[in-house]
């Protein structure tokens, strides 16, 4: 609008085109606890928006407003630019937008592929499926193999290996693969890296950039600073129930970053 | 050093080193953690083999059909009581719900002269009835499946009581239709009574149920982690009360069986059923924390248990120490789940 022509837009501001998901001053309180007071987000396409924030900051609260686990007291979330409200997690993800909790939601003794496709599982063609309800093994299993290569996941290899056999960096694979399979708009991983070894954390945040490069955007809270500077485009700084400052990795450092969201700085 | 590059598949190279990182014993616990009938099917050949060579009468067709009689009505409580099992629950009152369903067939029949179909339809919503008391009670008012079944046992057993009056109607009395299930005919040297047909189409249409639809994996998935479940969208209570309930029609349903079997509508038979049922279901190689079984594991059990029961009674041995080798057994079996549990990767 008023940037000069020629002008390099400072990093932050760049034009990313409408935001998938928006949230427009969520307010949730707990009693006489704020959790949130009025919380605005946007998360644009193809972007890794981080959120980050001391204990207690609202960041748990901010992300189940927008996945239907909490039903926020005021304030109005966008999808696309229009209106939308989840009143239960099942209808933030019939909208497209896929949670992968820190307590993982696994089944341990099912397998790969019926945990990928758990909750949502597919039947055969024709009156097998229609009338007796069978389920199609073979297909979801192929499927499922597909959403985990499609990933670059390379440590998990047979589908019909049971979840408790993984160990915890391949567990958190399922997992995001269930939500990159079955997301169309938005990937919220709470605290995905914070379980696991160095060699796990970088599987996960490779998974995490192969999903912006997919197109899709990614909400990541984690309290790891170099995971966020590594994968982030955008951070969003939660202090106090409030967003104190949304910055980048280029503008900011993450001492910087810290200053913010302990208070030390006013951010912005 | 010579530079050959062998042709390798990877995936195959990474199992053959998975094989060779595995003790004996350990690919052994990975084996029945995924096949967890295997071991009640190894137990169940080899006492076949040991009872018949101690008292080859044992072998007989006739003993052998005898055996599947036997067991009939515990095999069919079972399928109800594994898929509760499953979901990391634990029914006390099967049998009760079964004999309560019984003695209301008799009661319809002897003092409501009610035509046998009628006797029987009802008979089974009243299973189905109870079912559904003890999952309301397990979904809706939270208490432990535990409790509630013991509470339901007490209960049913009492109301069967008062409506049997302690009386059981003769099976003259009852018609062709309710003593249709003890009626046999023979297969080859063997005679299979119609309960036995009964019994194994249960479990074929369970097995299905649990092994080819969505609704299987969720009640495995639910016992599995109910709250994972949840959030990936199962509706855990529906579950829950769908298992229960169809738990009581198929209690309902082994009335019929067990009036074929006994020969009347006794308020009296099959008490020890409640328990038995679930020493079926452990032997079988179900877990009793939920999420981990099979059908055919508990058809396996449940005949296991008839085996030693009929094997030690042939060789000589007393009652007292049959029953004390099933005990053996129950423990054996979730010392041997307990140990596949500990499966890793
Ligand atoms: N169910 C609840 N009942 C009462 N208060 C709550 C509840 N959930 C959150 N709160 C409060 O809301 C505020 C924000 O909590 P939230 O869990 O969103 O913080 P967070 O940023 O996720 O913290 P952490 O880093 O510790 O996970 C806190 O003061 C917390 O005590
Ligand atoms: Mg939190």
């Amino acid at each position: 609008m008023s940037a000069p022509v020629g002008a390099t837009a400072p990093a932050g501001q760049v034009d990313r085109g409408a935001p998938v998901l928006r949230a427009e001053g969520l307010v949730k309180t707990y009693g006489r606890v704020v959790g949130l007071d009025g919380v605005d987000l946007e998360v644009h396409p193809g972007e890794v928006l981080a959120i980050i924030g001391d204990n207690g900051a609202g960041k748990s609260t901010l992300i189940k407003c927008l996945t239907g686990a909490v039903v926020p007291d005021r304030g109005q979330l966008y999808l696309d630019e229009r209106p939308i409200t989840f009143k239960r997690p099942q209808d933030a993800r019939d909208a497209g937008i896929e949670t992968v909790y820190q307590t993982l939601a696994v089944a341990p003794a099912l397998d790969i592929a019926s945990n990928i496709f758990l909750g949502r599982e597919q039947r055969r063609k024709g009156v097998l499926g229609s009338v007796f309800r069978m389920l199609d093994t073979a297909g979801m299993r192929a499927s499922a193999e597909e959403k985990v290569r499609a990933l670059g996941i390379q440590t998990i290899q047979n589908m019909t290996q049971t979840v408790e056999t993984l160990s915890g960096g391949q567990r958190q694979a399922v997992a995001v693969a269930r939500a990159a399979a079955f997301g169309s708009k938005v990937v919220v991983l709470d605290e995905p890296t914070a379980a696991l070894g160095v060699k796990e954390s970088g599987q996960v945040l490779r998974t995490i950039q192969e999903l912006r490069a997919s197109g899709l955007p990614v909400i990541l809270i984690s309290h790891n600073m170099p995971h966020v500077f590594e994968v982030a485009d955008r951070i969003h700084v939660q202090r106090l129930g409030r967003r104190a400052a949304v910055i980048t990795p280029q503008t900011h450092s993450m001492t910087e970053a810290v200053a913010i969201m302990t208070g030390a700085s006013p951010g912005r | 050093m010579t530079t050959t590059t062998a042709p390798s598949a990877p995936s195959s190279a990474a199992e053959e080193f998975e094989q060779r990182r595995r003790s004996p014993l350990q690919r052994l616990q990975l084996v029945l953690h995924r096949r967890p009938e295997l071991s009640p099917a190894a137990v169940l050949l080899v006492a076949v083999i040991i009872f018949g060579l101690i008292n080859e009468r044992f072998w007989q067709p006739a003993n052998l059909s005898l055996v599947l009689q036997q067991v009939a009505v515990v095999a069919a409580l079972a399928v109800g009581q594994t898929l509760i099992i499953l979901t990391a629950g634990i029914d006390l009152s099967v049998g009760a719900v079964m004999i309560l369903a019984t003695v209301v067939i008799g009661y319809l029949v002897s003092a409501r002269g009610a035509p046998g179909w009628l006797a029987l339809l009802v008979g089974i919503v009243v299973g189905t009835g109870a079912g559904l008391l003890n999952g309301f009670l397990v979904t809706r008012i939270r208490l432990p499946p535990f409790i509630v079944t013991l509470g339901t046992l007490n209960i049913l057993t009492a109301i069967a009581l008062l409506v049997s009056g302690g009386i059981s109607v003769p099976g003259s009395e009852l018609g062709g239709l309710l003593t249709f299930t003890g009626t046999s005919f023979p297969v080859g040297p063997f005679r299979v009574t119609t309960g036995v047909l009964v019994v194994l189409a249960l479990y074929a249409v369970v097995g299905f149920a649990l092994r080819q639809t969505a609704w299987g994996r969720h009640v495995y998935a639910v016992g599995d982690d109910a709250e994972a479940s949840r959030l990936a969208g199962i509706s855990v209570n529906r579950v829950l009360l769908s298992v229960y309930t169809i738990a009581g029609l198929i209690f309902g349903l082994t009335a019929w069986v067990l009036i074929g079997r006994a020969g009347s509508a006794s308020p009296n038979a099959g008490v020890e059923a409640n328990l038995d049922s679930i020493t079926a279901v452990v032997i079988g190689g179900t877990s009793l924390f939920g999420g981990r079984g099979s059908l055919l594991g508990t058809l396996l059990g449940a005949i296991t248990v008839g085996v030693f029961r009929n094997g030690l009674a042939l060789a000589g041995v007393d009652v007292l120490y049959q029953t004390l080798v099933v005990g053996v057994l129950v423990i054996a079996a979730v010392a041997v789940d307990q140990w596949i549990r500990r499966v890793k990767a």
